[in-house]
């Protein structure tokens, strides 16, 4: 009892204070989801990355132009076509004052391709990691890989000694009944130190001021307090009552309400997800059509005829209310590989898309099935419906299941691709076309074609996706990369709506810097 | 009396054992939650074999079986979402959930008795019919309608009180409560007005048709023709018999209270259990979901005893019958 009260009085002082300390600038934010874990390896998912980036950082990672710039490694080149060569920072310490070394490279490859990481895919080509001297190591890839180190900024750097100390040296593993320490502690080399953890309420970062990078990135606050808040208009209202300095979700219905309220500000930037309709070329009958016995998709003008029914002007501007970047590309600008010149999307043609109909033999039109999510993208299910609209224009009479995402990817995803027609967005994690061209367009085997939901296969698109792969030459790989994508949208293998904008809202004092793989960086945060 | 409870409490289990069967022959309408577990880059084989680990390939009555054997032993499993133990996150989040609750019951009490009282009493005033009128308002908006609304005039107009959260929490022991610092006291006010205000305008039409129903009794009459005061006469006899069907409501309420404080729990941010369970579906985490529906089973049938109990204290008939019985 003695024990209890004195623990009270103890824990009431502490937040006297904590509320005594008004010298303590603190950046107070938002979003709807929390970082999972404090483990950068438990999920390759933006938010959990861009989190964990606060106290872990990378060899390399994006800077705010979305270009490759060295953290941890201060220089890196191709030395032969199969080995990367990095020279790594000196002088960087852990937050638990253990230097960082070669070592620690070593063993972090280790630990992010073992069971339990889920961030192994990144380093796919990497075959080995070898140890030159202290400060500089080779990373070997299984051939030529010209964008290797593009997979870099997902994969942080951990501390050996710190793993092994706390019997940490593989990720997570949820069949495993345990938990590890790394999911709610950290040791990293970055700007922000873990100071309170409540997993789903809040979590208290400070400043390390041993950071190699304050002369760059001068922090002009203490510490930041995390809060996850789920509902929207909860979120919007915490921002506008003034409990919050800035919101990492903005939902898009508010955006122009918090513009207008005076102090406020809303930051956009194009974001590199395109999101597009896929079609099942692969059956040869649909799972939900009237059509019985062939499948209308195989035959190039029924996809040619949707493309032309879609009025995508009409969807970024009324559905997204101008967030949005009508696209005719699978790829966004900002991506490796874009070229503004391809990006023109095919003029709506309602009586030549009826006439391509005709011509394949649907005079009248079919039903289709059509998968949607409604809490994955914005306005998901907005934009579906609109496109039910559309398509009802041309005699296609699509009917929309839209549902919530654990339900609508466990449908449409593999090993069931249980869908005919669907909604996706993609962001190349790389920031290059390839990255988007090995998951959709090419023939689904081994690791390619992963999300080639609806099974398009085009023999001489996997041979130029082969080629890209391995050509070294940026401005060959280039026109290659070129080529896929002329042969994608001509081939009409996907219909391509749009690239989302990026919106974030803030106090008026405050600057952040928007990303357009939509990552937030504490670095760049500075508050007036 | 005490075989009674060992009785009901071994019904608990049976009860808790039905809801976990019924909770494991939904899941297989939730959806998938490897998506959500695994980046966009993930190989086929990888998300099977997890699939495979997690034992999602087996049939409901298997998976079911397997919860039971390790919820036996006190193991819930880890959250796929935070790959933490589920009890650990459970009892995390149960202190919130338990202080709004129980704020919220305490407040519906406070207020709907004595309002019930005097719309009982003086049928006919303005100030009666404005508040049966008004309380119409607390029982026809929807709960997440009123949350948004305090928080847009408290919060956002007024400045007064936070819109979210919990405040600063202190720790006692694994309880964390949020009464000892005044930003938990402030933060607690509106949501737990939102979640009391249903159960208020319950209450207060409860004790108030009861009130009516008992001042037309003979007793009441008879009372009044002795010469005893009105206070005596409303308080000490109207107002004691209406009380057990007062009891019985308000027990049950509170459970539901506890159930449903998922929609006052989401609008407020407030770190409870109901939060949890909704990120939980949102996410197809299903140990989460399991235990968490598994424990309000427990709670309801744990509430209905305590309120039997109470009977028992309460009304002295009952007792008085059950030693004639067995007598």
């Amino acid at each position: 009892m003695g024990l209890h009260i004195r623990r009270l009085i103890l824990a009431g002082s502490a937040v006297v204070l904590l509320a005594g300390g008004a010298g303590a600038k603190t950046f107070r934010w938002a979003n709807d989801g929390d970082s999972n874990s404090m483990d950068p390896y438990a999920r390759q998912e933006t938010f959990l990355l861009l989190f964990d980036q606060s106290f872990y950082e990378q060899l390399v990672r994006w800077d705010k132009d979305m270009k490759l710039e060295g953290a941890l490694a201060t220089e890196w080149s191709q030395t032969d076509p199969t080995t990367w060569r990095f020279k790594l920072r000196q002088g960087v310490k852990f937050h638990d004052g253990t230097p960082f070394t070669a070592d620690d490279v070593v063993f972090s490859y280790d630990r992010a391709t073992h069971p339990g990481s889920n961030v192994a895919s990144p380093l796919a080509t990497v075959k080995e990691v070898k140890k030159i001297d202290d400060y500089t190591v080779d990373f070997i890839t299984d051939g030529p890989d010209p964008i290797m180190p593009n997979n870099l900024p997902t994969i942080s750097i951990m501390s050996k000694k710190w793993c092994e100390e706390h019997n940490t040296t593989r990720a997570a593993d949820l069949t495993k009944n345990e938990e590890s320490y790394a999911t709610r502690n950290e040791n990293g080399t970055g700007p922000f130190i873990l100071a309170d953890r409540q997993p789903d309420v809040k979590t208290m970062l400070k400043k390390n001021p041993d950071w190699w990078g304050l002369k760059q990135w001068p922090i002009d606050f203490d510490d930041t307090v995390f809060n996850r808040i789920e509902n929207a208009s909860t979120r919007v209202s915490a921002l506008l009552s003034g409990e919050l300095d800035f919101l990492y979700t903005v939902p898009p219905q508010d955006t122009d309400r918090i513009e207008k309220t005076p102090g406020m500000k809303i930051w956009k930037t194009p974001e590199l997800r395109t999101i597009f309709l896929g079609m099942d070329q692969s059956r040869d009958e649909l799972l939900e059509s009237n059509i019985k016995g062939k499948n209308p998709f195989k035959d190039k003008r029924v996809r040619e005829a949707f493309t032309k029914a879609i009025d995508e002007d009409a969807i970024a501007a009324k559905v997204m209310r101008g967030y949005a970047h009508p696209t005719a590309l699978m790829i966004g600008p900002g991506v490796n590989g874009y070229d503004p010149a391809l990006d023109k999307r095919f003029p709506v043609d309602i009586a030549g898309a009826k006439k391509l109909l005709a011509d394949a033999g649907y005079p009248d039109g079919f039903e289709v099935g059509f998968d949607c999510p409604n809490d994955r993208y914005v306005n998901d299910e907005a934009v579906c419906q609109a496109v039910v609209a559309m398509l009802a224009r041309i005699g296609i009479k699509a009917n929309l299941l839209a549902q919530t995402r654990a339900k609508y990817f466990g449908k449409i995803n593999a090993p069931k691709y249980d869908t005919s027609f669907y909604l996706l967005g993609w962001t190349p994690g790389t920031q290059d076309a390839l990255d988007t061209i090995k998951a959709l367009v090419m023939t689904r085997r081994d690791k390619n074609g992963v999300f080639n939901i609806g099974g398009y296969s085009n023999p001489k698109l996997d041979d130029l996706a082969g080629q890209i792969q391995v050509e070294l030459n940026q401005d060959k790989r280039n026109t290659l990369i070129a080529q896929a994508l002329t042969m994608i949208k001509d081939d009409y293998a996907y219909i391509p709506l749009h690239q989302q904008i990026v919106v974030w809202a803030s106090r008026d004092n405050v600057t952040v810097a928007p990303m357009g793989n939509n990552t937030f960086q504490l670095r760049y945060v500075t508050m007036k | 009396m005490l075989a009674f409870v060992i009785r009901r409490l071994m019904q608990s289990v049976l009860v808790m054992l039905t809801v976990a069967l019924i909770a494991f022959a939904l899941f297989n309408y939730v959806g998938d939650p490897i998506n959500n577990m695994v980046g966009q880059d993930t190989t086929l084989q990888d998300r099977e074999k997890l699939r495979q680990d997690l034992g999602l390939n087996d049939s409901f009555v298997v998976q079911f079986a397997r919860f039971v054997g390790h919820a036996a032993q006190g193991n819930f499993g880890l959250s796929y979402q935070q790959a933490r133990p589920v009890g650990q996150i459970i009892l995390e989040k149960m202190p919130a959930t338990l202080e709004l609750s129980l704020t919220a019951a305490f407040l519906a009490l406070l207020f709907g008795v004595p309002m019930g009282i005097y719309t009982g009493l003086r049928r006919e005033s303005w100030g009666a019919q404005a508040l049966l009128a008004v309380s119409l308002v607390g029982v026809s908006l929807p709960t997440f309608l009123i949350g948004i609304l305090l928080i847009l005039i408290f919060a956002v107009i007024l400045g007064w009180l936070p819109s979210f959260g919990r405040g600063t929490v202190t720790h006692i022991g694994w309880w964390t409560t949020g009464f000892l610092t005044i930003d938990g006291w402030r933060a607690i006010i509106l949501p737990a007005i939102t979640l009391a205000l249903f159960q208020m305008t319950l209450i207060m039409r409860l004790v108030r048709a009861e009130m009516i129903e008992v001042l037309r009794t003979d007793y009441i009459k008879f009372a009044r023709a002795r010469g005893l005061t009105s206070r005596a006469v409303n308080f000490g006899h109207a107002l004691k018999n209406t009380l057990v069907p007062v009891m019985t409501i308000t027990g049950l309420q509170l459970g539901s209270i506890i159930a449903f404080a998922v929609i006052t729990e989401t609008v407020f941010q407030w770190p409870g259990m109901g939060l949890m369970f909704i990120q939980a579906v949102t996410f197809a985490d299903i140990p989460v979901m399991a235990a968490y529906l598994v424990l309000v089973g427990f709670f309801f049938v744990v509430i209905n005893l305590v309120v039997d109990l109470l009977y028992y204290v309460v009304d002295p008939r009952l007792r008085v019958e059950r030693e004639a019985a067995h007598g």
